[in-house]
């Protein structure tokens, strides 16, 4: 057996560590130390994407790296999405355009999503679907997911334009 | 599925990293985007028994012009390469190839020097990498070596590097004014290899005359080709319709692809034809701009 390494990463704000084998991969870390299972293992082969999260701040996919590598970074997950409860206006947007039907892409489908719309906040389609497509879904044929994404644009805009010191 | 286990090293500078591939030889690997290895390492094709992963070793992620070329750290990630303002303006062949390898996701951790050192006649750089000169610089125990990626690929996943060098940087030489280049893949769909791809670059005299030209091919054969005959054929000529489609036919002659599920030979041949014709078309266009 080889060394075990100490692996401390921050998962959806808070510190978890834990002495693994170097070849735990980063998604077995998520889904058996802190038992975060809304991060998939689908094909387990780097085609999917349903495994994929955001380490600090990029879209990986965690069935693609070692947790060690992992090691100091910050991490989020799809349990990071909501906040005190409430959805995320991407989790909204594909409740209500139905962009997913089993949902096993889905996990997967909002990390994307969610990075995307944090570089480019009004993606045209094209964008959205080159955003996604790193992630596979064989229920939807895309086309809600894609409706998924525009309203949760649409929304975040909103609220953005919802800040704005009232001048009137 | 899992990797068979091995130990875990992460050095922090260059020649530490040599050291550990002096130390442990054959039996070592390194760690750099891990996009090729570590999928390798889960189907155990691959089963290193040291792993040296090399991420966290700072001042290898670049791309700056210097000295008469474009330097790319061995660091760089694919990511780093499509959102470069100086590729996207000077060097748009790299951004078209950054852009076709795999997925967002992939393109995120995996470097264009792993691309290279990987070996793999289906990877994308070799063929831009060929089409532009470039050379990569090995790391090692007795200092670096520049060697031209014409004849760095050695055969399959074979390359000239030695197993205690490690691919600290890529350059490719400055090219003069009034060239361009461009780089044509055809994938069954995105995240596949390319059923064919093809690299070109031109430099041009006057409007219309080719003064060099590169031409590179992706998963034609068991090492990245060089399309020496049609790069030859097309020196000094009139780049019209005629002549490029005759640069594309010789292409395609050189070419060594292989049937399998993305087509039979006579079909990725005549890709090979097609491509290079648009990628001499496309690279054309941007050396007049």
């Amino acid at each position: 057996m080889a060394t075990k390494q100490l692996v401390q990463i921050k998962v959806n704000g808070r510190n978890r560590e834990a002495m693994v084998e170097p070849r735990l991969l980063l998604v077995h870390f998520i889904r058996n130390i802190p038992g975060l299972t809304g991060t998939h293992i689908g094909c387990d082969t780097s085609h999917c994407g349903a495994c994929t999260v955001v380490l600090d701040g990029k879209t990986v996919k965690s069935c693609t790296m070692f947790a060690v590598q992992a090691d100091g970074c910050e991490l989020m997950t799809v349990e990071g999405l909501a906040t005190n409860g409430a959805l995320h206006p991407l989790q909204e947007g594909f409740k209500q355009e139905h962009g997913l039907q089993c949902g096993f892409c889905t996990p997967g489908m909002l990390m994307s999503s969610y990075v995307l719309l944090q570089k480019n906040p009004s993606p045209s389609e094209e964008e959205i679907r080159w955003g996604i497509s790193g992630n596979l879904c064989r229920c939807t044929g895309y086309q809600n997911i894609v409706k998924s994404v525009q309203y949760a644009a649409a929304k975040m805009g909103q609220g953005e334009k919802h800040d704005l010191p009232d001048i009137a | 599925m899992i990797p068979a286990a091995f130990e875990y090293l992460r050095p922090k500078t260059i020649p530490e990293a040599i050291g550990f591939l002096q130390q442990y030889g054959d039996d070592a690997k390194i760690l750099s985007g891990g996009q090729s290895l570590i999928p390798m390492m889960k189907f155990r094709l691959a089963r290193p028994t040291y792993l040296i992963d090399i991420n966290r070793i700072a001042g290898l992620s670049y791309i700056r012009e210097e000295g008469g070329y474009l330097k790319i750290g061995g660091l760089t990630r694919e990511a780093d390469l499509d959102s470069s303002a100086l590729i996207h303006a000077k060097y748009p062949i790299l951004a078209d190839t950054a852009r076709v390898i795999a997925d967002p996701q992939v393109r995120n951790m995996a470097t264009l020097a792993g691309n290279l050192a990987h070996g793999d006649p289906a990877n994308d750089h070799p063929a831009t990498m060929l089409a532009l000169r470039a050379e990569v610089v090995a790391s090692g125990p007795k200092g670096e070596r520049i060697l031209p990626v014409d004849g760095f690929f050695v055969t399959l996943f074979t390359t000239q590097l030695e197993h205690d060098e490690i691919v600290t940087e890529v350059r490719i030489p400055v090219p003069p004014p009034r060239s361009g280049g461009a780089y044509f893949k055809l994938e069954r769909k995105v995240g596949d290899f390319a059923t064919a791809a093809v690299a070109a670059q031109l430099t041009i005299d006057g409007d219309k005359v080719c003064r060099s030209a590169g031409i590179g091919l992706t998963n034609a054969g068991a090492t990245p080709v060089k399309a020496a005959k049609a790069e030859d054929f097309l020196r000094g000529k009139t780049l019209d319709e005629a002549n490029i489609a005759q640069a594309g036919q010789l292409a395609a002659e050189e070419a060594q692809p292989s049937s399998d599920l993305r087509g039979p030979e006579e079909y990725k041949r005549g890709l090979v034809k097609e491509l290079t014709r648009r990628a001499l078309t496309r690279a054309y266009e941007r050396a007049g701009k």
